[in-house]
Parts: C-alpha cells; sequence; structure tokens
C-alpha cells in the first residue's frame, strides 16, 4: 500500500511528480493522493496544461544569417 | 577527447535551443544573439576537453550560463535577483493551485507574447530553472550541472517558478479580458 500523504505535500512535489523525476514510491504515493483528492487532481490538471502552454510559446528558430555567422566565427578562429 | 573537426556538425543542432534559452532568460540584458555565438566559439575552442559521447548539449547550455554570469558581472548593471528566503508554500498558494482550471486563466488562448513576458518577468533563478525544464527538457539532474546547484534545489524552484507563472498568467487574463473579473 501506498504511503499516504496530504494535500501540502502532493502539491509541492507535484512538478517533480509531472516532471518524472520522483521515485517509485513517492510517485505512487501522490498519484494515490490525486486519484482521491480532486482539487490536488485540478492543480495536477493545470499544471500539466501550464507545461504545455509554456513549451509551445518559448520555442525559437535560428535566423540563418545568425546560423551562418556562428559557423563563419567559428570556420575563422584562428585561437 | 572530441575532434575539433567534428565540432560544427556535432553542435549546430542545438543552436536553435540554446537561442530560445538566451532570449528569454537574458534578452533584456546582453544581446542573446552574440552570447549565443560567444558561447559557440568558447565551446570549439575547448572542445578538446569535451569527453566524446557525454552530455553536449547541458555542456553548451552550461557554457552559456556562465557567459551569462559573466557578462552580467562585467556590467553589473543589474544584481541577479534573488528568490525569496522561505521554500514553503503558503495556504493562499494551494488554495489558488487547487482552486484554478486551466479554462479559469484562458490558457488556451494565451498569446506567444503574454507567456514570454510571464516567464520574463520571473526572478532569474527561477526563469532559468522553468526554461530548462520547460522549454529544454532537461532532467533535474542536468539542470542541477548547468546551473551549479543542487538537485533540491532545482526541485524547488521549477516549483515556486511555475507556481508564479500560473498567478502572472491569471493576472494578464484578467488585464486582457480573457476571462470575466471574479464577482
Amino acid at each position: 500500500m501506498a504511503e499516504q500523504i496530504d494535500c501540502g505535500d502532493a502539491l509541492l512535489q507535484l512538478s517533480a511528480f509531472l516532471d518524472g523525476e520522483l521515485t517509485d514510491e513517492k510517485r505512487e504515493a501522490i498519484d494515490d493522493h490525486l486519484n482521491r483528492c480532486a482539487p490536488c487532481d485540478g492543480a495536477r490538471h493545470f499544471e500539466g496544461e501550464l507545461r504545455i502552454v509554456i513549451q509551445d510559446r518559448c520555442r525559437e528558430e535560428v535566423p540563418d544569417d545568425l546560423r551562418q555567422r556562428i559557423l563563419a566565427a567559428i570556420a575563422n578562429d584562428t585561437k | 577527447m572530441a575532434d575539433q573537426a567534428t565540432f560544427a556538425e556535432a553542435a549546430t543542432p542545438y543552436m536553435g535551443q540554446l537561442l530560445a534559452y538566451a532570449r528569454l532568460h537574458f534578452g533584456k540584458v546582453v544581446e542573446p544573439e552574440d552570447l549565443v555565438q560567444e558561447t559557440y566559439l568558447n565551446a570549439y575552442r575547448a572542445y578538446g576537453s569535451f569527453e566524446e559521447g557525454t552530455n553536449l548539449r547541458a555542456w553548451l547550455f552550461r557554457i552559456l550560463n556562465n557567459n551569462y554570469k559573466n557578462a552580467l558581472r562585467t556590467k553589473s548593471r543589474r544584481p541577479v535577483k534573488f528568490e525569496p528566503a522561505s521554500d514553503d508554500d503558503d495556504i493562499e498558494d494551494h488554495y489558488f493551485m487547487t482552486h484554478t482550471t486551466p479554462e479559469d486563466v484562458a490558457l488556451d488562448q494565451m498569446t506567444h507574447a503574454m507567456v514570454r513576458s510571464a516567464v520574463e518577468s520571473l526572478p532569474d533563478s527561477f526563469r532559468e530553472a522553468v526554461l530548462l525544464k520547460d522549454v529544454e527538457d532537461f532532467s533535474y539532474g542536468e539542470i542541477a550541472e548547468i546551473l551549479d546547484v543542487p538537485l533540491g534545489t532545482v526541485m524547488s524552484r521549477i516549483h515556486r517558478g511555475r507556481k508564479m507563472l500560473q498567478k502572472t498568467l491569471y493576472e494578464y487574463a484578467l488585464q486582457e479580458g480573457l476571462i470575466a473579473t471574479p464577482a
């Protein structure tokens, strides 16, 4: 049976839970809590969506001229 | 030992990731493009000491981050913002976390500009941790190595950084009229 944890612990470790950074034991304990606690499960849902939105809105393409500039700097480096 | 001749081919694929991080993390303080270029040049010169087969991407980010810290020191225009002393959540944080849905904050309507501005508003130490996780998808262990901080610190900064973002985005949604002001 999974270790019993309270809402405070679950929320404190929610990021690490979502990022797959907990031990199996901790993960199970939090998963167990989330399955029984609707508000904490709501927090999981929100943070899960937030991670996707941050990732999606913050990506960049390298402009061609910058790529060329950097490669030229390396090619011409004599140090 | 890595062969310098293979550097460009091995390192070029990560250029976009370094640029994304540089623009969001320190675009307001130094020219991100210049710092990415400097990073590639430093990495090229030091490539002989890079152990082939280890994590080139994390190595590049570590150099980039150190270059940023050096640039800050040289400029000393802006001290790095310190994080609040306490690592604990308070009751208000928990209430907000557990009583806010993505719809409450109109998350899917958040524009690039809004999200980027919210990320930029984070204190430095939280911003770098959140970007390295959410945008660059490094593991906590890799982030600890890049930033040279303990694993527990990475965990707490990501947790608190996301929580701050949640609140900031909620405020933006109110300001922009994406959601109604609570009665």
